[in-house]
């Protein structure tokens, strides 16, 4: 079965890392994967936007608008800008936590995370918010971010994907001080997604 | 074995089956991942290194191909301007082993100054030109191209975009094994371009070009599909769209897919365009597709309207994706498309977040330092192409020009010619410097130009991912090499006021300009400090809010995306902040101090 992911967020965030998890592990069962990631100098702190395409019969990497069976915010904000790539019986899967835009320090406004979680809840049947602070504090470290947000994905049951699948793909990729503690970011983001 | 290859990795993949032996380039977006890929895959028997510029890199590449080996030169569609001398000559001359030119271009642009086609070079040059679609053809393409770079003795070009190159495809590649020994430089008259020789040479470009395209046209990458009066012809990462779409639809049509642009497949075209009334192009960059089949209904008095971008059936300029080609394709076919387009014009405002230089960054400190010490005075700030660049975004708003490589150091020439009451500054970067601004120091210096060269050295080419370069003292190879002193070449040319400064010292800093601003003749400035990419930062910054005035100094002068503003005071996010400490510097009131990060 085909399916499409959209994955974005700010520069820095691990949207990279998370698209990759996701193409290998569709690989592993045997299916094609595509993937398509914002690199270069759009990545200083810009916008960032991740395709990944699995199944068969797949040319293009690029999720067309209105074909993503997940959307996996990594910011709020940039969850509502790629809204429109979702499915309309898709699931958004967001991270709690506002990314402050530089032009909003300097203008003197800060973003309103609840502002963007409660549009995203307005249009999408199924919003699944992820405490990703919580998390990122519980593993002492920012970075987990991603990992707790592929945990999520996978428990939501829409990303045909298990949380035992993607644990096995973080074994092989990862180094392995960094092991236990994504572990424990990918069991509290489907913690969080089962809880919803 | 299947991989999950991004475009650029199956690129080096597919060289490295194809028996390469020499691999060269200069790192340019979206073209740079092919040689460092190779430098951690390849077998015994391969030389791969960052060369200085993209002309010397194909200089290189041409002395390999010469003596047999096999050699790909990987650069930017902007690179491929920069080695277009010895190109515009080795398409003349020649070459022995395979030579394949990978030119990435960059439709959008995304991060190039233009939207350069470099389909048009292999036209302009005489040479063969390979557009791949997808990851997987480009690992195919590389390999093709290679076998009939060296079945005819020319160069070729690979020209994939950036949704080639970084895209990832599980791919099935082989195993890599040491390619076979180049032969060696045979002497022989025909490697010494003579006007005779150019001439002859000449005539075998433009005679050979009937005989290639009949060629190509049996190529398995071109390829016609399906019936009807309409058809659609693409190329490159449009005809991976352009597929989907069609198979979304559900419509069937006549479909060109153009995998050589150059020499164009006329005779697999002309069989596409008989019969047909009207045709769509989808092509990104220019309209080579839709010229060449214009062309052709020309020639053969076919009446086949050609719609494309020259009669704004198709975007002008930008990326493609599924959701025009969708729009452009639907209505070309005349077909309904039947969803509704959620509307989310109700959706709170959204944030700019244009790219901006990372938390730390020593270049924030330097651009603050000049523009510290030339408050009040008449200055001009030339940027170049690097990291850099992005001191044009407020608050510093430090570059005010931005044209090419090595440019930031010879545009103030032009300047200080035009108006002598300004301070002319260059901002370059180091590994920039080494491409091209040796020799525009050379020019100020020996044609007595007044200007300020500030060399912006944070050890590595930053903005392309961290490549080596002579300044850093490793190569490609692995190897130690002597690290060549930016300080001594500047002397070695004859300019007498070089002054090193940390960036992130802001008084020391500042100093350095104002003594080098009091100063006559080219005057130059190396701020250096590493990459905060680099390293691991051993200490953050904290705001202590009850020392805090709320004045919002650190905020307004400086951009950095570590801090912003909570009930009016400074915060600065600890997962962003690199320690550098130049917001502490620039606070009145000492509000902000170092904690262990």
């Amino acid at each position: 079965m085909n399916r499409s992911f959209l994955l974005c967020g700010v520069g820095g965030q691990g949207t990279v890392l998370a698209s990759r998890v996701l193409a290998q592990t569709a690989m592993d069962r045997g299916e094609y994967a595509g993937t398509a990631e914002t690199i270069g100098m759009a990545q200083r702190g810009g916008c960032v936007v991740s395709h990944v395409r699995t199944g068969s019969g797949i040319n293009s990497a690029l999720v067309p608008e209105g074909g993503a069976d997940l959307l996996i915010g990594f910011e709020p904000s940039e969850a509502v800008r790629c809204m429109k790539y979702l499915k309309p019986d898709g699931v958004c899967i967001v991270s709690s936590k506002a990314v402050q835009p530089v032009t909003a320090a300097l203008t003197g406004k800060r973003l309103d995370s609840a502002e963007m979680i409660a549009y995203l809840k307005k249009h999408i049947s199924r919003v699944i918010v992820v405490d990703t602070e919580a998390i990122c504090e519980s593993c002492a470290s920012p970075k987990v971010l991603n990992v707790a947000l592929l945990g999520a994905a996978a428990e939501s049951g829409k990303a045909g994907v298990s949380t035992s699948e993607i644990e096995e793909v973080l074994r092989k990729r990862l180094p392995e001080k960094l092991i236990d503690m994504n572990l424990k970011a990918l069991r509290l983001g489907a913690e969080a997604a089962s809880e919803e | 074995m299947r991989e999950l290859l991004m475009g650029n990795e199956a690129i080096a993949m597919g060289a490295l089956a194809a028996g390469v032996n020499v691999v060269c380039g200069y790192p340019g977006t979206p073209s740079s991942e092919v040689v460092e890929t190779v430098a951690k895959r390849k077998p015994d028997g391969v030389y791969v290194e960052w060369s200085i510029n993209e002309k010397t890199a194909m200089e290189v590449a041409a002395g390999a191909a010469y003596s047999g080996s096999r050699v790909l030169v990987t650069m930017k569609q902007m690179g491929l301007n920069v080695c277009s001398d010895p190109l515009m000559c080795v398409n003349y001359i020649g070459i022995k082993g395979g030579l394949v030119v990978l030119s990435a271009d960059d439709p959008g642009p995304i991060s190039s100054q233009t939207e350069q086609d470099s389909r048009h070079f292999g036209k302009y040059a005489g040479i063969p030109v390979f557009d791949p679609a997808t990851p997987e053809e480009a690992y195919r393409m590389v390999q093709d191209a290679f076998e009939l770079s060296e079945k005819l003795g020319t160069p070729v070009i690979l020209r994939p975009t950036t949704r080639v190159c970084h895209n990832c495809a599980s791919i099935e590649i082989e195993e890599v094994k040491s390619p076979e020994k180049p032969e060696g430089f045979i002497k022989d008259s025909r490697w010494v371009i003579f006007p005779r020789l150019a001439y002859s040479a000449k005539c075998r470009l433009f005679e050979r070009e009937e005989g290639l395209s009949d060629l190509l046209s049996q190529y398995c990458f071109n390829t016609t599909a399906g019936k009807g009066k309409l058809g659609v012809a693409c190329g490159g990462v449009s005809a991976a769209y352009t597929k989907d779409v069609l198979a979304e639809l559900g419509a069937d049509c006549r479909l060109l897919n153009v995998a050589t642009p150059y020499p164009f497949p006329s005779k697999l075209a002309e069989a596409f365009l008989d019969g047909l009334d009207s045709v769509i192009v989808f092509e990104e960059l220019d309209p080579v597709i839709e010229d060449a089949l214009t062309e052709i209904c020309g020639r053969k008095g076919l009446r086949v309207k050609i719609c494309g971008k020259r009669t704004g059936h198709t975007i002008h300029a930008g990326e493609n994706t599924h959701f025009i080609i969708k729009k452009q394709l639907s209505a070309f076919l005349g077909i309904e498309l039947k969803e509704e387009i959620p509307d989310f014009s109700d959706a709170p405002e959204l944030p700019a977040r244009p790219p901006i230089l990372c938390a730390g960054c020593p270049h924030r400190a330097a651009f603050y330092a000049v523009k510290q010490a030339m408050k009040g005075k008449k200055a001009v700030f030339c940027g170049d192409i690097g990291c850099y660049t992005l001191g044009n975004a407020m608050p510093l708003d430090m570059v005010d020009t931005c044209l090419c490589m090595g440019a930031s150091v010879s545009v103030p020439q032009g300047m200080y010619h035009s108006e002598n009451d300004a301070v002319h500054f260059g901002f370059i970067g180091d590994s920039t410097f080494f491409h091209s601004g040796i020799t525009n120091v050379i020019n100020a210096v020996y044609n007595k130009a007044e200007e300020i060269v500030v060399i912006l050295d944070n050890s590595t080419t930053a903005m392309t991912g961290h490549q080596p370069h002579p300044g850093i003292g490793k190569t490609m190879m692995g190897d130690i090499s002597e690290k060549i002193s930016i300080e001594k070449i500047l002397e070695a040319v004859g300019v007498t006021s070089v002054r090193v400064a940390d960036p992130l010292k802001l008084e020391e800093a500042v100093d350095a300009v104002r003594e080098a601003a009091s100063e006559k003749g080219v005057r130059c400035i190396i701020f250096r400090s590493p990459c905060v990419a680099l390293f691991k930062p051993d200490k953050k910054m904290a705001v202590q809010p009850e020392k805090c005035r709320k004045c919002q100094r650190c905020i307004r002068e400086l951009g950095c995306p570590a801090l912003s503003i909570e009930d009016g005071r400074a915060v600065v996010e600890p997962s962003l902040c690199n320690g550098c400490g130049l917001c502490a510097e620039v606070c009145g009131f000492g509000a902000i101090e170092e904690v262990r990060g």
